[in-house]
This record gives C-alpha cells, sequence and structure tokens, in this order.
C-alpha cells in the first residue's frame, strides 16, 4: 500500500512530538558508523567482482577543436591491453544536478582542456595507466577561444532580474550608502572519494556501482547516455564518499565503464584520478558582484543592489545562482538584481555545497559590515533592523524565520561585545586580533520521495528507498523516525539506501534529502501503525508504541501475527512551495588574528548559530554545522582555482595545490541549534541543513579581518599575499 | 628480495608488477579495501597505514619496497566486533561523516599516540625534548589527513578522549 500526502499547507507537528520512543532529535550514533570506522564499509570502487578489467581514461590537451586520430593500435599492443574505447556515447561532462538526461557526449568534440576524450582498458591498473599516459593523440585545435570570463559574451539571466521602486534615486538619497565590487575565485568539491564506477552487464541487464548523490534522477541519465530502458539499469551507491555537488549527475566514468564493459563482455572498472576530478567534474564559476546598499539615519536599509557575473561552456544553463538569498534576506522598498552569464572554455561550472550562497552570502555580509560602520551601528543590531516580515519580493510570508533568534543567541554565546566597533584595536605580539559577525540563509525546498517501511514478523522495521548517505546522516536519521513512530530501538531497525531496486527517493542535494526522505519514511510509518491500531481494536491516535510492544499491551510482533507489513511512504511538496518563501537562517561569529608582517590569518574561534526546524539527530546536525563552518574557513582563506589564461587549462587540479582546511586550519567550533518546528517546511516540520553551514560564513571571516588589522579586501579567499599588499604598517 | 608481504599478521604473495603501490597492493590483492585512495598523490593521508608501527602514505611506496616488514592496516587495527578504543571514540564522537578519510585519520591517530610517548617534537611542541598533548600538538599531527566533510573538531574530541582515559 501507498501512503501518499502532498502537502499544501501546514502539518500538525503534534504526531511525532507525542511519540513515546524518544530517539528522534536524540544525538544517536550513526548506525552505519562502525563499518565506516573499521574500513568495512564498501564504496564504489570496493566491490570484490570476479575477472575485473581497469580503464583509465586520457583527457584533451587543447582547449577547443576534435580529435583527428588516436593511436589505439599501439596502445592495443602494449602488454595487458584489452582495448582503447572512445565511442560517441562516451560524456564529456558530469551530468548537472537533477538533469534527468545525459550531459554532452561525442568525445571527439572537445570543449575544455582536460575532458576525456579516451578510455584505456587493461588487465591490470598499473598496465591502463601506463598505456593511458603513452596514447598518442593527434587534434585539430581551434584558436581565439574564449576564456577570459571579463571580456566574454554575456547572456542575461532574466528569471533572475528584479526592479522595484528606484535603486539609483534611494543611493542617492541616502544618508549611508556602499558601492562595492566583490570578486570570488572558483571552488572545487573535493570530495574525498574520487568519482568511481564498476560496471556489469548480464545479457541487457546493466549493474553498476558508483559514487553518486541522486540516484533517482541518475538512473534516466545513464540510460539516455545510452539509449537504453530504465527497467535494465541498477545502481548502487550504498556508501558514498562524500559529494558536495560534484556527485549530483552521472559522470563520466560511469558511462565509460557500462561502454568498455559491453563491449569486452567483462566487468569494468574506472577510477578517476585526483586530478581528472578537479578537470572534468564541477567548479563553482568565480563570480564578479557589486553590491549597492542604501540606508537611512536610523539604519533601516532603503536601497538594495546586487548584480552578478558567473561563468560556464557553452551548452550548459547552470549559472552559480548567486542572488538566492539576496531576495529575500533583508527589506529594502527600492531593489534591483541582476545576473549574467559569460560563456567560456573552462571546465564545466556547477553545484559546489551551497551553490550560490557560498559566494553570494559572504558578498553581501561584507557589504553589511561595511555599511553598519558607516552608519556607526553595531552590525549585528544593523542586520536586526532589517529583516523583514515577509519576503520583500513576492510579498509572500515565510515558512519560519530563525534570523533574529540565530542572531541573538550567537551572539550572547561568542561574546559578541556591542557598541563602537574599531579596527586594529587589540594587539598580541606580531598578530592583529579581531571579531566579525554575518547572518546566514540558505532555501529550503522540499523534493518528491518515496521509501519502503516494512514490519517483519519478528517485529523489527526495515526501510528501504534508493536515497544516498554522503556523509550527511540519512542512515541514522531514516532509523530515528523509523524507530519513533513504530516504537522500536535503534538496533531493531535496519535501513537499507543507495539502491534502485528500492522506492525512488529525493537523492542527497540541495539539502532537500533529510526533510523529504524523513517525510516519506513518516507517511510510510504512519500507514503501518493504522494497521498496527486496527489489528489492536485501538485508535490510531490512542496508539502508544515503546520497545516493542503497545505500552501495557501486546507486542508489535503478536499483533503482527506472523506476517510481513509494509507501506510505501510517498512524500511530495504542494502549494507550500508558491505560498511561501521558505530557508534556513543562522548567523556566524568570528574572530581572527592576522600576523602584522605575512598578512597570514588564523581563525581562533567560531560560533554558528541555526535555525532549520526540527533537528532529526544532534550529534549528525551539528556535525553538517561543522563541516559547513569548516569550508567556511577555506571559502575565506584558502580555496581558489587558478585557470591558465593561455588555455584555459585548470593550474592547481590537486590537493597540494588546491587548499582545503586541514586540521590545523580548524581550531573552536562551536554550534548552536534553534529547538524550532516548522510546519510548512516538511511533513516531519524540519528543513534541510547540508549547507547552511557555510552560507555566509566566509563573510563573518573577511569582516573580522577587517576588524583585527584594518584591512577591507573585496576579494576571496583572503590569502596572505592579499592581505599583506593591504597592511599599512 | 621476499617473496611474501605481511599484512595484519599474515603473509601475501608480493605482486609480479614491480609498479604496484602498496595501496594498490592492499586494495587490489589483499582485498583489503579499508586503507583509501584519495589523491594517489601523498596529498591527502587517506590511504594512511602502520609500517612496522609507524605511519606512511602507502600511496607514496612500492609494496615490493616492503618484504621484511609488518604492515597494519584499519582492518588489523580492530574489528566491527572487536574495535580499537579509538575507533569506538571515533563512532561515539561522530569523528567523521563520509567516512572516507576516516580509515586514514584512526591509522594516524594511532601512530599519533605512540610518537607522543615517544617524545617525538612538531611544529607545534612547546618544549622539543618532551612535548605534550595540546589540542594544537593533536592538529598539527593530524594535519596531513584531510577531511573534506569536515569533521576536524570532532576527530580532535575523540583522540582527546582516548589519550586522556585510555579508552
Ligand atoms: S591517497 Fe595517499 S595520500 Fe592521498
Ligand atoms: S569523513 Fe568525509 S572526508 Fe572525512
Amino acid at each position: 500500500m501507498t501512503a501518499y500526502f502532498k502537502q499544501d499547507g501546514p502539518v500538525d507537528g503534534a504526531a511525532l512530538d507525542g511519540m513515546a520512543q524518544g530517539v528522534l532529535g536524540r544525538p544517536v550514533p550513526r548506525i552505519e558508523g562502525l563499518a565506516k570506522v573499521t574500513g568495512t564499509a564498501t564504496y564504489a570502487a570496493e566491490y570484490d567482482v570476479a575477472n575485473l578489467a581497469e580503464g583509465v581514461f586520457v583527457t584533451a590537451t587543447i582547449t577547443r577543436g576534435v580529435v583527428k586520430s588516436i593511436a589505439s593500435e599501439a596502445a592495443r599492443a602494449m602488454p595487458g591491453v584489452l582495448a582503447v574505447i572512445s565511442e560517441a556515447r562516451m560524456t564529456t561532462r558530469a551530468a548537472q544536478g537533477t538533469a534527468g538526461e545525459a550531459p554532452e557526449q561525442e568525445p571527439q568534440r572537445v570543449s575544455y582542456w582536460g575532458q576525456p576524450i579516451a578510455l584505456v582498458v587493461a588487465e591490470t591498473f598499473e598496465q591502463a595507466r601506463d598505456a593511458a599516459k603513452q596514447l598518442v593523440v593527434e587534434y585539430d585545435a581551434d584558436t581565439g577561444v574564449a576564456l577570459d570570463p571579463a571580456t566574454a559574451t554575456s547572456e542575461p539571466q532574466e528569471d533572475e532580474a528584479i526592479d522595484m521602486g528606484d535603486l539609483n534615486a534611494a543611493m542617492q538619497a541616502a544618508t549611508y550608502s556602499v558601492d562595492m565590487t566583490v570578486e570570488t575565485e572558483g571552488h572545487a568539491s573535493a570530495a574525498m572519494e574520487p568519482h568511481a564506477a564498476i560496471a556489469a552487464w548480464e545479457g541487457d541487464k546493466l549493474t553498476v556501482h558508483a559514487s553518486l548523490q541522486m540516484l533517482n534522477y541518475n538512473i534516466s541519465e545513464l540510460a539516455d547516455a545510452l539509449d537504453m530502458d530504465e527497467t535494465n539499469i541498477r545502481l548502487v551507491s550504498a556508501y558514498v564518499g562524500g559529494g558536495f555537488g560534484s556527485k549530483l549527475g552521472i559522470s563520466e566514468d560511469v558511462v565509460a565503464a557500462a561502454l568498455a564493459s559491453r563491449e569486452l563482455g567483462r566487468p569494468v572498472r574506472v577510477v578517476m584520478s585526483r586530478q581528472q576530478v578537479f578537470q572534468c567534474i564541477m567548479r563553482r564559476s568565480e563570480t564578479w558582484q557589486r553590491l549597492r546598499l542604501a540606508c537611512d539615519a536610523d539604519g533601516k536599509l532603503t536601497g538594495f543592489g546586487h548584480q552578478a557575473r558567473v561563468s560556464n561552456l557553452p551548452g550548459e544553463t547552470f549559472a552559480e545562482p548567486v542572488l538566492q538569498s539576496s531576495h529575500f534576506l533583508y527589506a529594502a522598498p527600492n531593489r534591483s538584481l541582476s545576473m549574467d552569464l559569460v560563456r567560456i572554455h573552462r571546465m564545466t561550472a556547477g553545484s559546489v555545497r551551497a551553490p550560490g550562497e557560498a559566494v553570494g552570502m559572504p558578498a553581501l555580509e561584507m557589504a553589511m559590515d561595511e555599511l553598519a560602520e558607516k552608519a556607526g551601528i553595531d552590525p549585528v543590531a544593523f542586520r536586526l533592523r532589517n529583516i523583514p516580515d515577509r519576503d520583500p519580493e513576492g510579498n509572500l510570508p515565510f515558512t519560519s524565520h530563525g534570523l533574529a533568534e540565530c542572531l541573538r543567541q550567537g551572539a550572547e554565546a561568542f561574546g559578541w561585545e556591542s557598541g563602537t566597533r574599531k579596527p586594529r584595536h587589540r594587539r598580541e605580539g606580531e598578530w592583529w586580533i579581531g571579531t566579525g559577525m554575518a547572518s546566514a540563509a540558505r532555501v529550503h525546498n522540499a523534493s518528491e520521495a518515496k521509501a519502503r517501511v516494512r514490519l517483519t514478523a519478528d517485529g523489527r522495521a526495515e526501510v528501504e528507498t534508493d536515497m544516498t548517505d554522503i556523509g550527511t546522516g540519512t542512515y541514522t536519521i531514516c532509523a530515528q523516525i523509523a524507530g519513533e513512530m513504530l516504537g522500536l530501538p535503534m538496533d531493531r531497525v535496519t535501513v537499507s539506501l543507495g539502491d534502485t531496486d528500492y522506492p525512488r527517493g529525493p537523492g542527497s542535494g540541495g539539502s532537500w534529502g533529510a526533510p523529504s526522505i524523513g517525510s516519506a519514511v513518516y507517511l510510510a510509518c504512519k500507514a503501518l501503525r493504522g494497521q498496527l491500531a486496527k489489528r489492536g481494536n485501538i485508535d490510531e491516535a490512542d496508539l502508544v508504541l515503546k520497545d516493542g510492544a503497545v505500552e501495557g499491551g501486546r507486542s508489535v510482533a503478536d499483533l503482527i501475527g506472523g506476517e510481513v507489513l509494509e507501506e510505501i511512504g510517498h512524500y511530495e511538496p504542494g502549494t507550500n512551495e508558491h505560498d511561501y518563501t521558505s530557508s534556513g537562517f543562522g548567523a556566524f561569529f568570528a574572530e581572527v588574528r592576522v600576523n602584522h608582517w605575512t598578512g597570514e590569518t588564523r581563525v581562533d574561534r567560531m560560533t554558528g548559530a541555526f535555525g532549520f526546524g526540527r533537528v532529526l539527530n544532534e550529534k549528525t546536525a551539528r556535525s553538517q554545522c561543522l563541516g559547513g563552518i569548516t569550508w567556511s574557513i577555506g571559502t575565506a582563506l584558502t580555496e581558489a582555482l587558478h585557470f591558465d589564461p593561455r588555455d584555459g587549462h585548470l593550474a592547481n587540479p590537486d590537493l597540494a595545490e588546491y587548499h582545503v582546511p586541514v586540521h590545523r586550519d580548524v581550531r573552536e567550533v562551536e554550534v548552536l541549534m534553534l529547538q524550532e518546528r516548522d510546519p510548512l517546511a516538511s511533513a516531519i516540520q524540519a528543513k534541510g541543513i547540508g549547507e547552511l553551514g557555510m552560507c555566509g560564513g566566509a563573510g563573518a571571516i573577511a569582516n573580522a579581518i577587517y576588524n583585527a588589522c584594518g584591512v577591507r579586501l573585496r576579494q576571496l579567499p583572503m590569502t596572505p599575499d592579499r592581505v599583506l599588499a593591504c597592511l599599512r604598517d | 628480495m621476499s617473496e611474501t608481504i605481511k599484512v595484519n599478521g599474515s603473509d601475501h604473495l608480493m605482486p609480479a608488477d614491480a609498479r604496484v603501490s602498496l595501496l594498490d597492493f592492499l586494495r587490489h590483492y589483499v582485498g583489503l579495501t579499508g586503507t583509501k585512495k584519495g589523491c594517489d598523490h601523498g596529498q591527502c593521508g587517506a590511504c594512511t597505514v602502520l609500517v612496522d608501527g609507524v605511519r606512511i602514505n602507502s600511496c607514496l611506496t612500492l609494496a615490493a619496497m616492503h618484504g621484511q616488514q609488518e604492515v597494519t592496516t584499519i582492518e588489523g587495527l580492530g574489528t566491527p566486533d572487536a574495535p580499537s578504543d579509538l575507533q569506538k571514540a571515533f563512532l561515539e564522537h561522530d569523528g567523521f561523516q563520509c567516512g572516507y578519510c576516516t580509515p586514514g585519520q584512526i591509522c594516524s591517530a594511532t601512530a599519533l599516540l605512540d610518537e607522543i610517548r615517544a617524545e617525538w617534537p612538531s611544529d607545534a611542541s612547546d618544549d622539543l625534548n618532551a612535548p605534550s598533548l595540546s589540542d594544537e600538538e593533536i592538529r598539527e599531527r593530524m594535519s596531513g589527513n584531510l577531511c573534506r566533510c569536515g569533521a576536524y573538531a570532532n576527530i580532535l574530541a575523540a583522540i582527546r578522549q582516548v589519550a586522556e582515559t585510555g579508552a
């Protein structure tokens, strides 16, 4: 049976809160955690498959043009080499998130440096790697290819444009205003597990073990790429070693492994090298942003302008949604927002954790800090003064709005000193010390989701869905919801994820995973409760289940009576999506030290306060926030993709040259989570949390750098060379 | 040259191909996939194992070079039925998210505690002759193990607990 629910309006929050088991929200350790800490969790490349051949990609060394010839014969003559695959169906980019169709194909047409053009398959990895290195390729390279975002042709993004009132007039009439540009560099997801796939055919049935975030879309993308029926495909991603957007769409390895395996009639594994992951999956676009903010003498915003320019390859519709939070975060009657997408031949731009807000929010919050300073108002008070009652553009109500509460609680926990703020007010030896803050916001979306929950004859619950856990805690929160609803301790719930043989989940992306799949599990369990109530002749509302039994009565196993009960929960967002604006909110506070002689910045401590509806698991939710704050540090200080201006190739395609934060970069971090219910956000009153923790955090660090040493850099990352160049004696 | 290599106490035949890294040997030849490949270039620490008790990046060395030595991987430190103290502490403190960097982190942390006992100094040591286990000391010594999920604060808590209580 299917329990279907489309959310048109608020849900009754009482149901989940009234359960007796008491596991939901608790800091339960991850149920798959023991497998991960003992090295027994199996990731995509690690399945033990007999007769496995190994594939290694060869990538283009031109920017744009065609592959004229590939010396396949010479490669085939090398020891162990089985084939050189360069089929037209091979994909040359990863699919964009939620594409549901194949990305660009035809590897002989090159549109960026580093694009896969062939796959060398051999008996062993060492043989394939050697032959791939030595493969001779001839090209017809185009000249005069657009590479510079500052000069390339741009396409205005009409659905992002807003013009309300008269921003120019507001800027002129303002008591205080700022008009500034901020530039941010590109980012890489750099998930620790490289993209990998093992493909095997049985007749016309294809199974691929891959590292993917959204199997519900990936299956359609793969079917389209291979021109086959979805029902003949099975995708498995039981463990995913991080995604952060890079595994939203099927990557090149998945399709290439499937094609090679079909040609050779044996299973093929393709693991991308770290350099290939950097060069041919996704980059976050660099951004150029102009912010114009105007306020009156009381610090009320009268004008709000945010303009952005981002880039992508021709043929890609994705444009880093820099303005996403700017549309609703602060009230101001005169508004002008616009975005341009320029076409250049660098690798594909796509989703990297918190697409849009990750770079748009810091820029906005840097501008807010400058304006607060001009107006002589404490930056926390300045933000509190400008929180809108309703979405200032759509005039929609918010589902729930925790910004003010996060600002207050965060300030208190951090020990924020309100009052006059002056840069260079504290020095310890060679270090300038200062503080800064920023708001956090990340739009909340829910997505359609299905999950099956089964009550077995011995009174255990089994949850099944093709939803993935990419480190987000999905396994555990699904078990907690089922345990809470069905009155079962954690050890009597099993959760199976990441297999397209199970009902379609929402996929992990856009922070909608937990609220959406959680709602589906909840609906299935609610229906099962109905069945149990009927069997026990009790009203469902009066059914109290705890530790595997009706409180003070029969056990669940007894009620089931030797059968198996099964329900599929099917959740779909409804009119809420159009009737409300929904977002997670928060606030960041940072204390940094900046070295007077080297320009080096260290983040001594950070506090983040976040409101995102129901907290499903205190431990894993906190970890999501910690991760986001860690990314904020990288965005602020170290992370930058560097492209060669001559051919657009990524010059720092590895973890030695692209600097993600390491242990020593992350000192004291404190996370506060509001106790909140959002009955409009999802059936379980929860919003997403995977991205909120980095939506603005880099702004808090930038503002703290100014407060510490008096340098207002309008460029991210704020590397020592850049800070030093602006440091006065 | 030795014909076999000892991994977690048992002998395995050396690969015939001299190009096989110790990491690929463990993953592809021995079938121990707990040791992870994150970069294959000594940049991430996911492949950390212990060789005669000392931590190394197994991607940066060839299997053929370790014939006379004792290799310990994450599987040799503990099992789901009998996890080590550090493995338990990582679980309790949520010292991981996706879990991919985790075996390397735990192997590193295991060796780190021994290094402190042996009084090896680091960049973060106040006293080069007697390093103490300050938070900064742990962070410095763990900085070769990247965690993109950003579990650093929790990893520190897990290591600190084991260092202080021995469990
Ligand atoms: S795989 Fe060895 S250090 Fe990254
Ligand atoms: S747990 Fe995912 S990289 Fe560390």
